[in-house]
């Protein structure tokens, strides 16, 4: 990923920034500049409102990655997971600091941030959302 | 000095959840690990994920002193990250998280480095702000995943972990009294540029270093304000391993219970620039008003400073439990062995690297 690219993304990666129809109150992530939910979209042109999602959600569904991507590698294995988040919208993250024989559907979880990655030794530091269970249940000893 | 009617608004900490014992540790090394740790005084250390570092350490810790706070970002004039393991070498800490709190643009931000006292350094640099009307809110963040080379003594104790702290007028939860500091130039703990490991003196890092600077920095604030070790309630030193603090203590006349809930590195480690700092942090989590509480950090190379503060009625409102208190790190972890460990430090380096 160039660096242009993940510089224009931070404001989501970061903060979770959203958008929100004024019209229908639905949340969207990544931020719509349109809302495809009403009736007739012009409406919502130009009117959706920043938001910012409050991290919180649940485990929607999830898989444990033993093949890891491209940087991925000290992290195998790994919980990968669709959240469903507390505004509505559905994000893919991963869940940290779990052992994924603990990751069930229906867990409470909140956005921590982490790196993603890094461009190399010498390159740009990713960083951005991952989600943790809430409360850390799961890392009690 | 002083720093007329600035205080502490809000804090927050953050430890990351891994935790390894000296017995594990020496157990690879073939020394008494038992033994290491119970002359160090540490239980276990916190070992940082591999995708932790000081960047996501105190941005998880500043957003829960926003939270606890109900800080609005906007008001945040200045972040200053105090660190000795910043992931960059050119290209600050403080301007990612700031922007990952929301305080950006309109603010000033940089990276402090002093040892183990960066973060208690950013703490005093913020009060001047904070005092001179320049600023509202002032944020002083002491953070680090610092490294003991394979084998050496300072991987039994060095660990991972920080501190916020958001300094302003009002509303205050701890009033500063006064800060002071005491430094010399002490070759005690260094690392030359492009070193992976940091390298110590060894015996040299006690009584020249540590215990010269602590005490004489927390005699010399005491005398300044006309206090006995009497008059707080509580005492947080800074504390590379669980023995040293204890000492300085006993050197100063403070008993075991000023010192109770200061003492965090024997459950976490050494969490360098955050150690004092999540010190303060859990004497904050169980004040309660008018509690008075003494403050020494020390930084190799070397300096001290240390901070008289007071609790102020706000404190029995404040948001203490947002986030993680800190005694919920100090009683929790996740127990790894050394392999793991090793993975996660990046100690075993892959092909092609």
């Amino acid at each position: 990923m160039t660096v242009a690219r993940f510089w224009r993304e931070t404001l989501r990666r970061y903060n979770l920034g959203a958008s929100k129809c004024p019209e229908c109150q639905a949340v969207f992530f990544p931020p719509r500049s349109v809302c495809p939910n009403c009736s007739v979209h012009r409406k919502s042109l130009t009117k959706m409102e920043a938001c910012q999602l409050s991290g919180r959600g649940e485990v929607y569904s999830y898989t444990t990655v033993h093949e890891a991507a491209d940087g991925f590698e000290m992290q195998v294995p790994y919980v990968l997971a669709l959240v469903k988040m507390a505004e509505g919208p559905m994000l893919t993250g991963q869940i940290v600091d779990v052992d994924p024989k603990d990751i069930r559907e229906g867990l409470p979880v909140r956005a921590t941030f982490r790196r993603l990655r890094a461009d190399g030794d010498d390159g740009v530091i990713h960083y951005g959302y991952k989600f943790a269970l809430e409360n850390g249940a799961a890392a009690k000893k | 000095m002083k720093a007329e009617g600035v205080g502490i608004v809000s804090y927050g900490t953050y430890v990351p959840r891994y935790r390894i014992t000296p017995d594990e540790i020496g157990r690879v090394w073939g020394v008494d690990g038992v033994a290491m740790g119970k002359n160090l005084n540490i239980h276990s250390k916190s070992v940082p994920s591999p995708d932790e570092d000081t960047i996501t350490i105190s941005t998880e810790a500043l957003r829960v002193a926003m939270t606890r706070g109900g800080i609005d970002p906007r008001d945040i004039g200045a972040v200053y990250v105090g660190s000795e393991s910043h992931p960059y070498a050119v290209k600050p800490t403080a301007t990612i998280v700031a922007q990952a709190i929301g305080a950006t643009p309109n603010l000033t931000a940089a990276d402090f480095e002093f040892a183990c006292k960066a973060g208690t350094a950013a703490i005093q640099v913020c009060m001047g702000l904070v005092a001179s009307g320049m600023i509202k809110y002032g944020v002083a963040i002491g953070s680090d995943t610092s490294q003991g080379a394979p084998g050496d003594a300072l991987e039994y104790s060095a660990s991972a972990g920080g501190g916020a702290f958001i300094l302003g007028k009002d509303p205050i939860i701890a009033k500063i009294n006064a800060t002071q500091s005491y430094t010399t130039d002490t070759p005690d703990f260094w690392r030359r540029e492009g070193q992976r490991y940091p390298s110590h003196g060894g015996r040299f890092t006690g009584e020249p270093a540590y215990f010269r600077h602590v005490t004489e920095c927390g005699k010399g604030i005491m005398a300044s304000e006309g206090t006995t070790p009497a008059d707080y309630q509580h005492v947080v030193f800074h504390q590379p391993n669980g023995k040293f603090p204890q000492r300085a203590g006993k050197l100063l006349g403070f008993n075991e219970d000023q010192m109770r809930y200061g003492m965090v590195t024997p459950w976490i480690g050494n969490t360098y620039s955050g150690a004092a700092l999540i010190g303060l942090a859990n004497v904050l989590d169980h004040a309660k008003p008018t509690e008075r509480i003494l403050v020494v950090g020390y930084g190799s190379g070397a300096g001290s400073d240390a901070f008289d503060l007071t609790v102020t009625d706000n404190i029995t409102n404040f948001d203490r439990q947002t986030g993680t208190p800190v005694q919920q790190d100090l009683d929790h972890g996740m127990t790894i062995n050394y392999s793991i460990y090793a993975k996660f430090r990046g100690k075993i380096r892959l092909s092609g690297e």
